[in-house]
């Protein structure tokens, strides 16, 4: 597994905050030499660390004004196929996240909606036409918060 | 406000966030000074707040993850405020979000083994103010996470 030093955290945790700045702003703040930068961040991409870069928007203001966490619970499970049930789900436009969960449900989704009534017409029209999809709770989010993690 | 081209922008993008701008620009048909123009407008705007790097933590050692679904003692009056500022201060506590529905707060918690997460529910998670019921739903695995919204 890669052993992070401190400059690595630091340069992770400013990452994680704003991938957007650049080597040179980045290296400046810790000390280091633009190429010097650069090279720790792909050491960093290369181990998976940074698995990904992700844009952040306003959801709101592109009209999307709820998000909905559904629990899943698939019927008649044995007799489905659960790679038919994921790839049908992630093929949802309007489902952001599907994460296989140990527990009192199968599945859990985070699903982006314009409005309640529109949530409704996501939920009736896609969720429930899914094959397997049985008990099923839903719970509006109304806000979140994401936290730097244990780095440092 | 915002076009169908600032749509546009933002679709392409969004599928992609390392591509540089002029190559995005090249993409949207547009001309790399007005692409930038209107990103920075919607920027300005606060529909655009930035690009974030992802980190995997799996990568970094951390094996569990559980999204615990806390329920509060609602008689308590400022149970949602003090429960969320101590959940602040556990370091492993990844997510933090309040709920309408059954559930009040969901906690993403990760640890390096069940070992160390059990430490972390006994001493950090439990020992948390008002608390009034707790479920905990352990993560197997990620299917879709790139959280792209539907523009």
């Amino acid at each position: 597994m890669i052993e992070l030093d401190e400059i690595d955290r630091k340069l992770l945790q400013a990452l994680a905050r704003d991938a957007g700045q650049g080597t040179a702003v980045l290296g400046r703040r810790f000390g280091l030499s633009q190429p010097a930068t650069w090279r720790r961040i792909r050491r960093l991409e290369q181990a998976g660390v940074i698995q990904a870069r992700r844009l952040r928007l306003n959801a709101e203001a592109l009209g999307f004004g709820v998000t909905v966490f559904l629990g899943v619970k698939l019927a008649r499970k044995g007799q489905i196929s659960l790679e038919d049930f994921e790839r049908a789900v992630s093929a949802i436009p309007e489902v952001q996240t599907v994460e296989h969960v140990l527990g009192l449900y199968d599945y859990r989704l985070r699903v982006v909606a314009r409005d309640l009534a529109d949530f409704e017409r996501v939920l009736r029209r896609r969720i429930m036409a899914l094959p397997g999809a049985g008990d099923l709770e839903a719970n509006v989010l109304l806000s979140e918060e994401r936290r730097p993690g244990p780095i440092g | 406000m915002l076009d169908d081209v600032d749509r546009r922008l933002l679709r392409l993008w969004q599928a992609d966030p390392t591509m540089p701008v002029a190559e995005l620009a090249e993409r949207a048909q547009l001309s790399p000074s007005r692409c930038a123009r209107r990103l920075e407008r919607m920027q300005a705007d606060n529909v655009l707040l930035g690009i974030e790097a992802v980190i995997d933590w799996t990568a970094l050692g951390y094996a569990v993850e559980v999204s615990l679904r806390v329920t509060l003692d609602k008689t308590q009056s400022r149970a949602f405020e003090e429960f969320i500022q101590a959940a602040r201060e556990v370091p492993e506590v990844l997510e933090i979000q309040t709920f309408l529905g059954r559930v009040d707060v969901r906690l993403s918690v990760i640890a390096r083994d069940m070992a160390q997460y059990q430490q972390i529910y006994r001493d950090r998670i439990l020992t948390l103010p008002h608390i009034a019921d707790i479920e905990a739903l352990m993560h197997i695995s990620r299917i879709k996470s790139d959280e792209m919204l539907p523009i």
